[in-house]
């Protein structure tokens, strides 16, 4: 009984851990420009492709991993170069629609440069389960745990001590404000472009060798992360984990003890009712509406 | 706006062509109108794995075809559209490929969704339809245009529930995919469980991107009496069960459908995929084969000729593809041309045509003509298929 | 205060609709209306003719849509799921119910009106991206369930439907249903135009500004926020039934996420806030990918660059963006 319990806890988690770091990219680029990021799962993917091709080329698994980062990293800083930047002061629906483009572009590419096959990356740390009170839980989920938790310390002291950070906080509060006290726009954007992609990058790779990647991975990653960012507090990065660990466990505890058609629903009914309580997300601030 | 237009110049174009026939009933070869093949595949979407090989093939062999002259002295003509998997577009393009592009045979339906949106098109325009698509509705009840080359999940099933049997077990755990394949896959695994004396005691689904899914096989390993897992579905979720499998330590004999008869498969779930058990056709063990089966040299050159054009293992998928387009030809070659009513009369009369599936004789009951021995039991040993029966 | 302009809108409501019949806005609709009388001298087959019907439907969906977002500035990223609910209503009710099919259309019209009436008031509380959030939850389990009851839904392969029959006339064939979906988009916007022009129209454009503005001089946002939010699901539900007539068939994919993004992106894409620009967005996102089959393999590299370039440089919408330069062209 206990053992059954546990297992789907940890099989929450495992799922939980993924769509937190699928939904911590979301909060920067919101940050920065309140727009929601649409291609942000085609990141992952890009990461994880990138990663598996590299690694197909022969090179070892800690130097394709850096160059695929800087890879989907390159690509956030030409998406915001070339589509958001010169998108200028359209309204945010607008540039949530450039995303979309965006997504279907790099899904576009990604099927030409590499192929539509199911790819699978090595476990970092062997497939021997760790098993505690007869459950059991794969060596790589405490990589995605991990990862995720680096990810928000990371952007904990990128955001509160960094100047590029509080920067980025700044355009997002006042856009003209941050202008006026000399906050160089164009280059917060690209930077949150980057950090996101590099981000997400590392994401679609650590939860690789547990989900396998294709070109159309992202579209799964991309829906997940939203949920997790959102129901979190967008915005805030120890929401999107927080969001992220609840919409697993949900769907786990659904699968395991009512009914595994009815997984995703009832995670999605939980978002539901905490927006309805909590319209802010859990750990979103109560923003006051500019007139 | 533009593709009307270009509608209306191939219309016109091929109204010129037909006069131009009508003044010189004695043309020669040259000016004969090319046979125009027609296919709709998801070449794109969460089923692209399976409609790509699908429309590398027909490119493929069209090609070939057409470089050893033809059929009975005319070209090839092929138009492929991706339906992404969607049901709706599968049905526009079908109309497409009916109403504007005036094709001789259509071969697709990657899906049986999509197969389905086109069936009813196909028999209003009575225009001979080739499925490659796995589910028994396409072909029961027999419908009068409709095709199909791959087997039906119904026949997987009871290979599956043959096999267990044998083994001296009876109590089976379901899990399947909640899309398409793994539904219907499902449906028929319920319905024909009782003629082998099994019974399911447990029943599980995932949907086709799921990255865990160790809740429902805890489930199945709690159920009373379990003795073996079924699972239906293709694509990375089987991997992703086979590996959540080995991670609880599950001992009990894991089958798999059809579906992940390809060596991705084996590589994608890696050394948790060893002692799974499914049914596969010749193409896929085209080398453990017996010299002397009859399909033996048509998988081994099949299987040759794919993999040296494009570097990728020929799956069973691109060999439904090559069989549809096969059986398509040869019924044009016994029409003596494109007739409709002429070509559809000759794939149903298809006998002992030997293709990547397996053996096909088709009859006015049966329109798919494939039967339980076009399968074969393969085990997963040393990341390879190993033939049992 | 709420009440008082309450009560003078309901009559001044009803004034406007006989004037705005009259106005010279309704040109558009007269416009309109000669374009879809015109357009099948240049559609050749019955491939055209598809096309065309697809993009009407999709048509209909977005100038209720567009009332949402372009007018009262809300997002949805679930009206896929109204679109399904009319459909598989009509399918349901018509195949395995024998209703007739009208009786099955107005039914599934009034079950996702009371359901998006039932949702309306605590969905709209949430702002922004939270309720994009909450519309894409409520279109999710909405599809989910579409997919999982397949005992009335038929599961993921769908759900076949036989011919329209209307008092024993059997309505089938490419030119009627043409004839069916034009007159309906020309009602639909007739309905959009009257209700923009309206006061009603007046304080959902006063609720896209700002919110709080608009409370404050005593516009009722929360009730006119609902309002547009119902009627758009009603009229998407009416093009789910007509589609699900049309195609003889529905999957759950129609009520999908994906389906729900494609919809919004055809209403900004052509112009948020203008009935006209929807149009133009559901048709030249529907004809689009029909023209950039041509691509094959760079099919998607084209779409994404077409819908990024579009929206950079026309930020306004491909519609809004041309009439405004066609306006100042004609000025200078």
């Amino acid at each position: 009984m206990t053992s059954t319990f546990l297992q789907f806890l940890f099989s929450g988690l495992t799922l939980g851990a993924i769509y937190a770091l699928a939904g911590l990219g979301f909060s920067i680029i919101y940050n920065a420009s309140h727009v929601i990021n649409f291609a942000q799962g085609e990141f992952l993917m890009i990461g994880a492709m990138a990663t598996v091709s590299l690694v197909g080329l022969g090179l070892p698994l800690e130097l394709a991993i850096p160059l695929a980062v800087a890879i989907a990293a390159a690509v956030g800083v030409a998406l915001a170069r070339f589509a958001v930047v010169p998108a200028g002061d359209a309204s945010v629906v607008t540039v949530i629609i450039i995303t979309i483009g965006a997504s279907i572009l790099l899904r576009g590419v990604a099927q030409v440069v590499w192929d539509k096959e199911f790819h699978a990356l090595p476990a970092f740390s062997g497939t021997v389960p760790i098993s505690v009170l007869g459950a059991t839980m794969l060596p790589q989920s405490l990589w995605v745990m991990g990862v995720s938790l680096a990810a928000i310390l990371a952007l904990g002291w990128f955001f509160g001590r960094t100047m590029a950070g509080k920067a980025m906080l700044a355009v997002s509060y006042s856009r003209l404000g941050a202008q006026l006290v000399g906050v160089p726009i164009r280059r917060v954007l690209l930077t949150s472009f980057a950090l996101s992609a590099g981000l997400g990058a590392i994401g679609g790779i650590v939860v690789a060798p547990i989900t396998f990647t294709s070109y159309e991975a992202g579209v799964m990653l991309g829906l997940k992360g939203f949920s997790a960012a959102v129901l979190g507090g967008l915005g805030n990065g120890l929401g999107a984990v927080l969001g992220g660990l609840v919409v697993g466990i949900a769907e786990a505890m659904s699968a395991g003890y009512l009914s595994s058609a009815y997984k995703d629903a009832t995670a999605f009914v939980i978002i539901l009712v905490v927006l309805f309580f909590l319209p802010n997300g859990l750990l979103g601030h109560k923003g006051s509406e500019r007139v | 706006m533009k593709a009307y237009g270009s509608g209306l110049r191939t219309t016109l174009g091929a109204g010129a062509l037909a006069l131009a026939l009508v003044l010189h009933p004695t043309a020669p070869d040259a000016a004969e109108p090319p046979i125009k093949i027609g296919a709709v595949l998801s070449v794109t979407g969460g089923a692209s794995f399976l409609g790509d090989p699908e429309k590398k093939v027909l490119e493929l062999f069209v090609d070939r075809i057409n470089k050893d002259g033809g059929v009975k002295g005319r070209k090839l003509q092929l138009t492929v559209y991706d339906d992404g998997g969607a049901a709706d577009k599968a049905a526009s393009f079908t109309k497409r490929l009916i109403d504007s592009d005036g094709v001789d045979i259509i071969i697709g339906g990657t899906t049986t969704a999509t197969t389905m949106a086109a069936v009813p098109l196909a028999e209003k325009a009575e225009i001979p339809f080739i499925s490659l698509a796995g589910a028994v509705v396409i072909v029961e009840p027999v419908k009068k245009w409709v095709f199909k080359t791959p087997h039906t999940d119904r026949l997987a099933a009871e290979k599956v529930f043959a096999d267990v049997k044998k083994r001296g077990l009876s109590k089976v755990a379901l899990i399947s995919e909640d899309a398409g394949f793994g539904k219907s896959g499902h449906d028929q695994s319920v319905l024909v469980a009782k003629d082998f004396g099994i019974e399911i005691v447990a029943d599980e689904v995932y949907s086709p991107k799921d990255s865990d899914v160790t809740a429902q096989l805890t489930r199945l390993r709690n159920a009373p009496g379990v003795q073996a897992v079924f699972n239906f579905g293709f694509g990375q979720g089987p991997a992703i069960v086979t590996r959540n499998y080995q991670q609880l330590g599950i001992t009990l004999p894991l089958y798999q459908s059809h579906g992940v008869a390809s060596k991705e498969y084996i590589k994608l779930a890696g050394p948790a995929s060893e002692g799974v058990r499914l049914p596969a056709s010749g193409l896929v063990i085209a080398d453990q084969l017996p010299a002397a089966d009859p399909q033996k040299a048509v998988v081994t050159t099949f299987k040759k000729t794919y993999e040296d054009t494009y570097r990728m293992e020929a799956s069973a998928f691109a060999g439904h593809a090559y069989d549809g387009l096969l059986i398509a030809l040869a019924a044009i070659d016994r029409a003596g041309g494109t007739d409709k009513v002429k070509v559809r009369d000759e794939i149903e009369k298809t006998a002992n045509f030997v293709g990547t599936g397996g053996v096909v004789t088709m009859s006015a009951k049966d329109h798919m003509g494939l039967t339980p021995d076009a399968f074969h039991m393969v085990e997963v040993r040393k990341g390879d298929w190993a033939l049992l029966d | 205060m709420t009440s008082d302009v309450h009560a003078s809108a309901a009559p001044a409501r009803r004034g406007g609709l006989a004037r705005a019949l009259l106005r010279p806005r309704t040109g558009g609709l007269g416009l309109l209306a000669l374009v879809i009388a015109l357009l099948p001298l240049a559609l050749p087959n019955a491939y055209a003719y598809d096309v065309a019907i697809n993009a009407g439907l999709n048509a209909i969906v977005c100038v209720g849509l567009n009332l949402l977002i372009g007018y009262a500035g809300q997002i949805s990223l679930g009206h896929a799921a109204f679109f399904g609910l009319g459909a598989y209503a009509s399918g349901i009710l018509t195949t395995r119910y024998g209703w007739p099919a009208p009786g099955a259309l107005a039914a599934g019209a009034v079950l996702v009106g009371v359901l998006a009436f039932a949702v309306a008031r605590p969905v709209l509380r949430l702002k922004g991206h939270y309720l994009a959030m909450a519309t894409l939850g409520l279109g999710v389990i909405i599809s989910i369930v579409l997919n999982t009851e397949s005992w009335i839904t038929g599961g993921p392969d769908g759900l076949m439907l036989d011919d329209l029959t209307v008092l024993g006339w059997t309505l089938a064939g490419d030119h009627t249903w043409y004839g069916i979906v034009g007159v309906t988009l020309l009602l639909t916007v007739w309905l959009a135009l009257n209700l923009i022009d309206s006061p009603v129209g007046r304080a959902l454009r006063a609720l896209h500004g700002t919110e709080i503005g608009a409370q404050v001089v005593g516009v009722d946002t929360a009730h006119y926020k609902v309002l547009a939010f119902v009627v758009s699901a009603v009229i998407a539900a009416v093009a789910g039934s007509l589609f699900a007539h049309y195609a003889g068939m529905i999957t759950p994919g129609k009520a999908g996420f994906m389906k729900s993004v494609e919809l919004v992106t055809m209403v900004v894409f052509g112009g948020m806030a203008s009935t006209f620009g929807a149009i133009v967005g559901a048709v030249s996102l529907t004809v689009l990918p029909q023209l950039l089959v041509a691509f094959e393999d760079y099919e998607s590299i084209v779409l994404g660059l077409i819908m990024i370039g579009t929206m950079v440089f026309m930020r306004r919408g491909l519609f809004v963006t041309l009439l405004d330069l066609a306006k100042s062209w004609r000025r200078s």
